[in-house]
């Protein structure tokens, strides 16, 4: 069953990622992204991580998918108009994305994965909650990667903000 | 039996999806849509080994991987917003002044 329902929803991910990358259109493009999103959303429900998916779909298709389709509906940049400079690099990039998926799929199925397991099996957090679990150890061992985001965030937003605003020093020349 | 090899290989043709946008789009948003696919791609494998090992800190990389995506898109979209305010036009090859 849940073998059935990894493979419709990665068919779903691979054909909107594809067509991400093949439609002219941005605003295909970003929609076919929300697809991607949603469906990667349901493969973490597969892996039992329920906290994770409910953020992928808030954040990822809720913001970031938002901030998109408002800049493009900001600037109508209209539908890409093929191949630019580089009319060869199109036939090569294609060529080594193959031959980085061979070299991945050879590499990671030669790999031997490490035997030891730790202690937070599915049954262990759905007893303790899987929100629950991932917050103690984001509040214990991560606490300091956890507070540098917040200075992440804040520089972030600093820097937004001084690259959005007109430049009054240029406009007034 | 869904093992941990489907959700990897499923995460690797995601990468190389986006490794190919990159390459072949023109238009700088697509561009940066690719991108965070490759993130996504990489999010997926975290979590398929926290699943597989037991150990809840690929989640904790995944969260954290999140924040910086959302800090990425909020920069990289104000840049191209920029970009567009004095070129007119958003296409990556013609965005070359700098070029020495």
């Amino acid at each position: 069953m849940s073998l059935l329902v990894f493979y419709l929803f990665a068919a779903i991910a691979v054909l909107a990622a594809l067509g991400m990358v093949v439609l002219r259109n941005p605003v295909h493009s970003a929609l076919s992204l929300a697809l991607v999103f949603v469906s990667l959303a349901a493969m973490y429900v597969l892996l039992s991580a329920p906290f994770i998916a409910v953020a992928q779909v808030m954040i990822y298709a809720g913001a970031i998918l938002i901030l998109f389709v408002f800049v493009i509906m900001l600037l109508s940049p209209g539908t890409d108009q093929g191949v630019g400079a580089l009319k060869a690099q199109r036939g090569l990039a294609i060529l080594f994305g193959a031959a980085l998926l061979v070299l991945l799929i050879a590499v990671l199925g030669g790999a031997v994965l490490p035997p030891t397991r730790g202690t937070f099996t599915p049954e262990a957090i759905a007893a303790e909650g899987d929100t629950q679990a991932v917050g103690a150890l984001l509040f214990t061992n991560f606490l300091l990667p956890f507070e540098i985001t917040s200075i992440l965030l804040l520089v972030a937003i600093v820097g937004v903000i001084v690259l959005a605003k007109k430049r009054q020093s240029i406009s007034k020349q | 039996m869904l093992t941990v090899n489907h959700f990897i290989l499923l995460s690797a043709i995601l990468f190389c999806l986006g490794a190919v946008g990159v390459l072949i789009r023109r238009n700088p948003l697509v561009m940066f849509m690719s991108i965070e696919l490759m993130l996504n791609a990489a999010n997926l494998a975290f979590v398929a080994f926290s699943r597989y090992l037991n150990n809840l800190d690929g989640q904790i990389f995944v969260f954290l991987i999140l924040t910086v995506a959302a800090a990425e898109v909020a920069v990289g979209l104000a840049i191209i917003v920029a970009m567009f305010r004095a070129r007119e036009n958003v296409d990556v090859d013609e965005v070359n002044e700098l070029k020495g």
